[in-house]
């Protein structure tokens, strides 16, 4: 299999090639369909509404109170012995989890599946530094083996199929070639369980950070999870600042909430509950534990009422699940860490709207996203906010904003705008179009590449209503 | 819990705005829509200013393009009957984003007491003209496809199909993955032609698959986009706006 690297300027192209692959479609359709099954299944015995009310309004309250609930994570953390840092950028945490490797002079580090982990490129940063970074998440350690990045949020290698990922078993680890599901699994098990054991630092994500207690939760069902913060001496935890929740009682309707609409699940295999690092006169656990509080843009999604709706995500990957647009085109079209929907409305504030100015436009604004998005984000309002945001006509603090915007596509607004406004043309132009209808072209630009062109009716509404009304008052004066 | 609307009784007049689509390529859709409205004894008022909801630009991030010409349309009620929209998704605008659109500004008020009165053609029927349909048409079965903008901006999911089940001889016959948008999306089909004609193919197939030869929606971008594939196919299968069914059926 090649190695392709994506980016969002390519969508386009890479969003073609996957449409014309057809394993990439049934791989994806099958997938997409089987998860929203699920989640429909597993929600349909719960009040969902309410609970999505709840979720949504757990999230705004410590949103609300992001900056304080910051410090009294970092205050918490500390008093548990967990140490905090912070992080501007992908680039200055990666330097921080560099640093902390190499203070322990590191050179072999597991990782707990991390999405903003990915976000930093972390892996690249430490193979630079000659530190190598091993996924253990069992969709994470196949992409990683076939030298992509992940396709789904939730489900890395969500691209792949049993045969895919047979050969990719068989020509990277040296298994004999199988189809046999649970004989990959267990190989992989195999091979990571020792690299467990000789790691020398874990570096795993967060689900949510309670700032009460000072209480790190992660989410997963390998218990590569577990794994990952416990065996090696050394956790390091990196994860977004919109993470924080204010209370402990807040985890339970986000962890409810969350599994259900990422897979379908009542609860996940693992729930683990970070609170400190080994204590005198216990016999496991880390040494020392870490926590990396990564902006990377969000403090200024954050500024903007508006925008700020971005940051309540829980990270369950509905939103794509549920996407008509990404179930065809597949993750790996978008060329961002985040794809679909929510990456949609995350990816442009990250890399800017240069880079990023077709994913705001790669939805039909369906709704579904918004439909079943857990804490209710209302992801087509924001769509279009960053469309606005990308020909300018929004407040202007969307990094590249205003790089959509060609004089000949703004024309033609205007001359719409004019049309529009100008009842009396309107009606003539109706009129003429209705006249000249023969003259309509058959091909239009790409509508016709698929679907025939539609002709102007004979007479317009307009029209239709007034010989209506004439009919009408003549039978009525008779 | 969803919000439960409360429908008001019927009222002795209604304006109407055909929406720009149909103006322009279902005029048959909007008179249809007009004369259900009217031999249920409502004068149907049709404000000859209209042009457009203002929703194409609006979802191309041109804000202003789209206030200067959705500004025009809130002109034109000034009584305060209900607006009824034969289309869930100009409807959705002008209820749920007009008010935004307006946000901050002089017609602010004005934009969100104009939502208010906004009718999709058949919520209205249905809940608020408690429409009975005779229907004279020949033992008959159909698809309906409800657009997106009707099933989640205005929660209008189910009006469709339950004008349907009045009809006496007529069989809803239900699509494999019915909620799914049909991939027009406005600009987005030009924008994403490739995307949009991959959605728009399994739709299609999708209607094909039950069998029957005849589809209704109550969007007429749907029925552009879809009508449009079949055509393009060179397939037999043929949409028309819910209006001008229940009209021929019922006439």
């Amino acid at each position: 299999m090649s190695v392709e690297i994506y980016t969002p300027r390519a969508f386009h192209r890479q969003a073609h090639d996957a449409l014309g692959n057809p394993q990439i479609r049934s791989n994806f359709r099958r997938a997409m369909d089987g998860l929203m099954t699920k989640r429909r299944d597993v929600f349909s015995d719960w009040d969902l509404e309410t609970l999505r009310d709840l979720g949504a309004n757990i999230r705004l309250r410590a949103l609300a109170k992001l900056p304080d609930l910051l410090e009294q994570l970092e205050t918490n953390c500390e008093a548990n012995g967990i140490r905090v840092h912070w992080a501007e950028d992908g680039e200055e945490a990666c330097r921080i989890v560099r640093e902390l490797c190499e203070s322990h002079g590191a050179k072999a580090v597991i990782k707990g599946k991390s999405m903003v982990s990915e976000e930093m490129h972390l892996n690249a940063h430490l193979e630079e530094a000659g530190i190598e970074a091993l996924e253990s998440d069992l969709g994470e350690y196949l992409v990683q083996l076939n030298d992509q990045t992940p396709s789904h949020i939730i489900m890395p290698a969500i691209h792949l199929n049993t045969d895919e990922i047979s050969d990719i078993m068989h020509e990277k680890t040296g298994i004999e070639r199988t189809r046999d599901v649970d004989t990959m699994t267990a190989a992989a098990r195999t091979q990571l369980r020792e690299r467990f054991m000789n790691a020398d630092v874990g570096v795993s994500g967060v689900n949510f950070a309670v700032a009460e207690t000072g209480t790190l939760c992660l989410v997963e069902n390998e218990g590569n999870g577990r794994m990952t913060t416990t065996v090696p001496p050394v956790h390091i935890a990196v994860t977004g600042i919109e993470k924080v929740v204010e209370h402990l009682r807040d985890v339970p309707p986000l962890y409810a909430l969350l599994t259900r609409s990422a897979t379908g699940q009542h609860v996940t295999t693992y729930f683990n509950m970070i609170s400190s690092p080994r204590k005198p006169g216990e016999h496991d656990g880390p040494k020392e534990v870490h926590l990396v509080l990564v902006d990377n843009g969000r403090s200024n999604i954050y500024q903007d009422n508006e925008l700020l709706d971005t940051l309540r995500c829980i990270r369950c990957g509905a939103c794509m699940n549920h996407c008509p647009v990404y179930t065809r085109v597949g993750g790996h079209s978008y060329g961002t860490t985040y794809p679909g929907p929510i990456g949609s409305i995350l990816m442009p504030h990250m890399l800017g709207l240069e880079e990023t100015k077709d994913l705001p436009t790669a939805s039909s604004l369906c709704g579904a996203c918004g439909e079943v998005c857990p804490v209710k984000i209302p992801i087509p309002d924001l769509l279009v906010r960053l469309r606005r945001e990308a020909v300018g006509e929004g407040r202007g603090n969307v990094p590249g904003a205003g790089v959509k915007r060609t004089k000949k596509e703004a024309a033609a607004w205007k001359s719409w705008q004019w049309l529009a406004t100008h009842p009396s043309a309107w009606r003539t132009s109706l009129l003429m179009a209705g006249k000249l209808r023969g003259l309509t072209p058959t091909r239009f630009g790409p509508w016709t590449q698929y679907r025939t062109a539609l002709k102007p009716a004979k007479q317009s509404l307009h029209a239709l209503v007034k010989s209506h009304r004439r009919d009408r008052d003549g039978e009525d004066n008779s | 819990m969803t919000p439960v609307k409360l429908y008001p009784p019927k009222p002795e007049k209604v304006y109407f705005f055909g929406t720009c689509l149909v103006d322009a390529f279902y005029p048959e859709a909007g008179l249809d829509g007009i004369r259900l409205l009217e031999r249920e004894g409502i004068e149907v008022l049709f404000p000859e200013d209209q042009t457009c909801c203002g929703q194409p630009a609006y979802t191309s991030g041109y804000q202003s393009e789209a206030r200067a010409v959705a500004a025009a349309q809130l002109r034109l009620f000034p009584d305060p009957w209900p607006i009824i929209v034969p289309s869930g998704s100009c409807g959705g605008m002008m209820r749920t984003h007009y008010p935004q659109l307006f946000a901050g500004s002089d017609q602010e008020a004005q934009a969100s007491e104009v939502a208010g009165r906004i009718y999709e053609l058949t919520e209205f029927l249905l809940h608020v003209c408690q429409l009975k349909l005779e229907d004279r048409g020949q033992p008959e079965k159909v698809v309906m496809h409800t657009s997106c903008s009707a099933r989640r901006e205005m929660g209008l999911g189910e009006t469709g199909p339950m004008l349907l089940a009045r009809m006496g001889q007529v069989e809803l016959v239900g699509q494999a993955r019915a909620a799914e948008c049909c991939g027009f999306g406005g600009t987005f089909a030009v924008r994403h032609p490739e995307v949009s004609a991959a959605m728009v193919e399994d739709k299609t197939q999708a209607i094909e698959g039950t069998g029957v030869r005849h589809f209704v929606t109550s969007d007429c971008g749907c029925l552009m986009n879809i009508n449009g594939r079949f055509e393009h196919q060179k397939k037999s299968i043929q949409g028309e706006h819910i209006a001008s069914y229940l009209w021929r059926r019922t006439s």
